[in-house]
């Protein structure tokens, strides 16, 4: 099954490829690797997914942890969690076909990024299965150019990650309970 | 906050500025800091890179030893810390000098060896140019240390050398390497020990189990009728060779080694059973097979001493009290994981281990040896011929009062030595397991000798690995070290015939070695040396090696085509192995 991982790291020359290196090297495989600043300049934040068991998920996370510069891993797939990707699809759409690609565009709250004459460029933010979803439907139009950021996550509730020490206090004054909605 | 730090620095004072800290190059707070970590003796080899790191090295108390190869400087770094508990240190040049350590590094990080490599690298604005002897060596290294580091400013090298120190030593101990640019250690910086602390906000080293962990354990061992005690290198990493025979008499509990646990627990104990594994006895395998729980202590199940895992101790609960957390179900799934330090755990767990009357168990296991004995090649009756194994049990019978170290390489005769040469004490066999490096054992013993002095230190290596770093004869010499070197001589790369033999057909390709004349090439280092083929010389040449003040080298001319008996076949499970023929006429059911 795919695992998501929140991986907290030191904002440091070369631990990037620390981090990929282990995964290679465990012969784990990387579905996805995203990773950008937090809230804290000398924290950086990954979202990795990787197709692992129970077992397997663990001893990722263990390894993890081994290495001098990771701050906090935390397993979040059993989690209620926001889950987004980001994609730019380019589509062929002249003509008639404009309105339909629009009109599909409209219903996945996509924007319209870029037009030229021959295509329309999306932008959509969402769930992978949302996404995907886009992507089937607009194939028969021609989709021409797909680039997708992969996820990055986020766990329901004002709790912030657990130890909290890179993230202590993302809010303060937050409501103290740990109920979020969906909105 | 520095100007708190008022404390007067030791050593040779630069500018004392008033904030008690002072102005001193790259390179000389290298050696400072490095002092201050507690290095007397460092394994080195100058080149380009590290030459201001060369010059600086005049001030410094440390004693350098010029090796003849980088690989020689990481095994001996390796050697020293195996033999004395301490942090082993090599130091190189870039390029082709951090090259030749990678395989002293995977060697030092398969079997959790503390040392703390420094190479030289170019200048950080020639880094990414291709430059003269320019290797990313962080980039090569990453997979085989436990961490390492590029420093390209003076000013980092205090805190980096420190957090070196720190991370090698602490938690499951293992290789970090400090690559510094030749501008860091030539630009001058304000040093100020204190303020350098390490900062490792990620790095935990410590854990320990939760209450509950302990009680399952303990419910499990105390529910056991058939237990045993898997001995690993983590007792002697950990010092918890005490809190181990506590627990195993307490408990009555039987235990086997593994082969860097060798001398963690008394061969002579009544509750030793020996080695277990690919070359271990053959009632010890058995007995793991028929255990009903197994306690693994500061072992890794590596499949050496498996075998075939989908039948590995199919009866058998386990416990594994370990303290690296990525070990846990990494090979063999466990009931009861503990992590943490083996002897903090062991000390937990102790007052609440009951007294259990386990002999039927042991009578048992007894009868598991069967006909082992009259197998033993010991026990055969003389052939006239030289056995590795005569020679190694000679060896152990001369040298076994004496604090005596011995360093062996890789292959068949460092299994004989693991199955003949009996260890009381932990650290008295130093040998490369994990890796299996040949190649290590003459530059090990150099830095075991160089750490244990008082030590009598004893050299096995086959004729193979000891012709892949016998260059170091020359350090030996030079630093002028009485070791003794016996190379178990049978003109085969043995191990590899002993596989080809089993499972290739007899097909001996590339395993024959045609030898120089060992004796003669000691005598050119002006090393005394020895020649034997027959087994009655084997205890005087012992003697004579004894008596002898200096080193001196012995080539036992042993048997060319013989066995490491029983083997367990690569994935076969760990009960099928292939004995050695009984003297006494076979039966139908002798494997």
């Amino acid at each position: 099954m795919l695992n998501t991982f929140m991986v907290y790291v030191e904002n440091k020359p070369g631990v990037l490829t620390r981090v990929a290196s282990l995964f290679r090297r465990r012969a784990f495989n990387i579905d996805s690797l995203t990773v950008g600043r937090t809230e804290k300049p000398e924290v950086s934040r990954m979202t990795i997914t990787v197709d692992a068991d129970r077992d397997q998920a663990r001893r990722i996370e263990a390894n993890l942890y081994k290495l001098v510069n990771v701050l906090l891993v935390e397993n979040i797939t059993n989690q209620p969690a926001i889950v987004r990707d980001l994609a730019m699809i380019r589509v062929a759409a002249t003509h008639d076909a404009r309105s339909h690609v629009l009109e599909l565009a409209n219903v996945f709250r996509a924007r319209v990024v870029d037009v030229a004459p021959e295509s329309l460029t999306l932008e959509i933010t969402g769930a992978e299965d949302k996404i995907d979803g886009l992507l089937e439907l607009l194939r028969p139009y021609g989709v021409l150019e797909m680039v997708r950021t992969g996820i990055v996550a986020m766990r329901r509730g004002s709790k912030s990650a657990d130890g909290a020490s890179p993230t202590e206090s993302t809010a303060p004054g937050a409501a103290s309970d740990d109920v979020s909605y969906s909105v | 906050m520095k100007d708190q730090k008022s404390t007067p620095t030791t050593g040779k004072a630069k500018t004392e500025t008033k904030t008690g800290a002072k102005t001193m190059t790259g390179a000389s707070i290298l050696w400072e800091c490095l002092e201050r970590e507690g290095v007397k003796h460092v394994f080195g080899y100058p080149g380009g890179a590290i030459l201001p790191a060369y010059d600086a090295l005049k001030h410094s108390k440390i004693h350098h030893i010029l090796v003849r190869h980088e690989q020689g400087a990481t095994h001996m770094a390796d050697g020293y810390a195996r033999a004395s508990g301490q942090t082993g240190v090599a130091v190189a040049t870039s390029g082709p000098g951090a090259t030749n350590m990678v395989t002293g590094i995977a060697t030092a990080m398969l079997d959790s060896i503390p040392i703390v490599c420094i190479t030289g690298q170019v200048g950080s604005k020639l880094i990414g140019s291709d430059a003269f002897q320019e290797t990313d060596i962080t980039g090569v290294t990453l997979p085989i240390t436990k961490h390492n580091y590029l420093v390209t400013h003076a000013g980092e090298v205090a805190r980096t050398i420190r957090e070196a120190f720190y991370v090698a030593r602490s938690g499951r101990p293992g290789p970090v390497l400090v690559d510094i640019t030749k501008d860091a250690q030539q630009g001058s910086c304000e040093f100020d020990w204190e303020a350098a602390k390490p900062q490792l906000p990620g790095y935990r080293p410590d854990l320990s189990p939760a209450p509950e962990e302990y009680e399952q354990a303990l419910e499990l061992i105390h529910n056991s009728k058939r237990p045993l005690i898997l001995a690993g290198h983590g007792i002697i990493v950990s010092g918890a060779m005490r809190e181990v025979r506590d627990f195993a008499e307490r408990a009555g509990i039987p235990v086997a080694m593994t082969l860097l646990g060798l001398g963690a627990f008394p061969a002579s104990h009544p509750l030793n059973l020996g080695m277990m594994g690919m070359h271990g006895e053959a009632w010890v395998n058995h007995t793991i097979q028929e255990a009903d729980l197994l306690l693994a202590f500061g072992m890794r199940f590596d499949d050496r001493v498996t075998g075939n895992l989908k039948n590995y101790a199919s009866n058998a609960k386990k416990i594994h009290i370990e303290i690296d957390p990525a070990e846990i179900n990494k090979n063999v799934k466990v009931d009861v994981p503990l992590v943490g330090d083996l002897r903090e755990v062991l000390l937990e767990l102790l007052p609440h281990v009951e007294s259990i009357d386990r002999s039927d168990w042991l009578d048992s296991i007894d009868k598991l040896k069967g006909d082992s004995a009259v197998r033993d090649i010991q026990n055969l009756p003389d052939s006239a011929h030289l056995y590795a194994a005569h020679v190694i049990n000679d060896l152990w019978r001369q040298t076994r009062d004496g604090n005596t170290i011995v360093v062996t390489d890789v292959g068949q005769h460092q299994m004989w030595e693991a199955q003949y040469y009996k260890h009381e004490h932990p650290r008295s066999l130093i040998t490369s397991g994990g890796l299996g490096t040949m190649g290590f054992a003459l530059p090990a013993a150099i830095g075991a000798k160089v750490a244990c002095p008082e030590a009598e230190v004893w050299v096995v290596v086959g004729d193979g690995g000891f012709q892949m770093t016998m260059c170091e004869l020359a350090t030996l010499v030079q630093e002028n070290l009485k070791i003794h070197i016996a190379i178990i001589n049978n003109g085969f790369l043995g191990m590899v015939r002993q596989w080809q033999e089993f499972f290739y057909d007899r097909n001996y390709a590339a395993t024959p070695l045609l030898n120089p004349d060992f004796a003669k090439l000691a005598e050119a280092y002006g090393i005394r040396s020895m020649t034997i083929s027959e087994r009655s010389e084997v205890v005087p040449a012992v003697q004579a090696a004894r008596q002898h003040d200096g080193p001196v080298l012995i080539n036992f001319k042993v048997e060319q085509e013989d066995t490491v008996y029983p083997m367990v076949a690569a994935g076969a499970a760990l009960h099928d192995m292939i004995r050695r023929p009984s003297p006494i006429v076979e039966t139908a059911e002798d494997e």
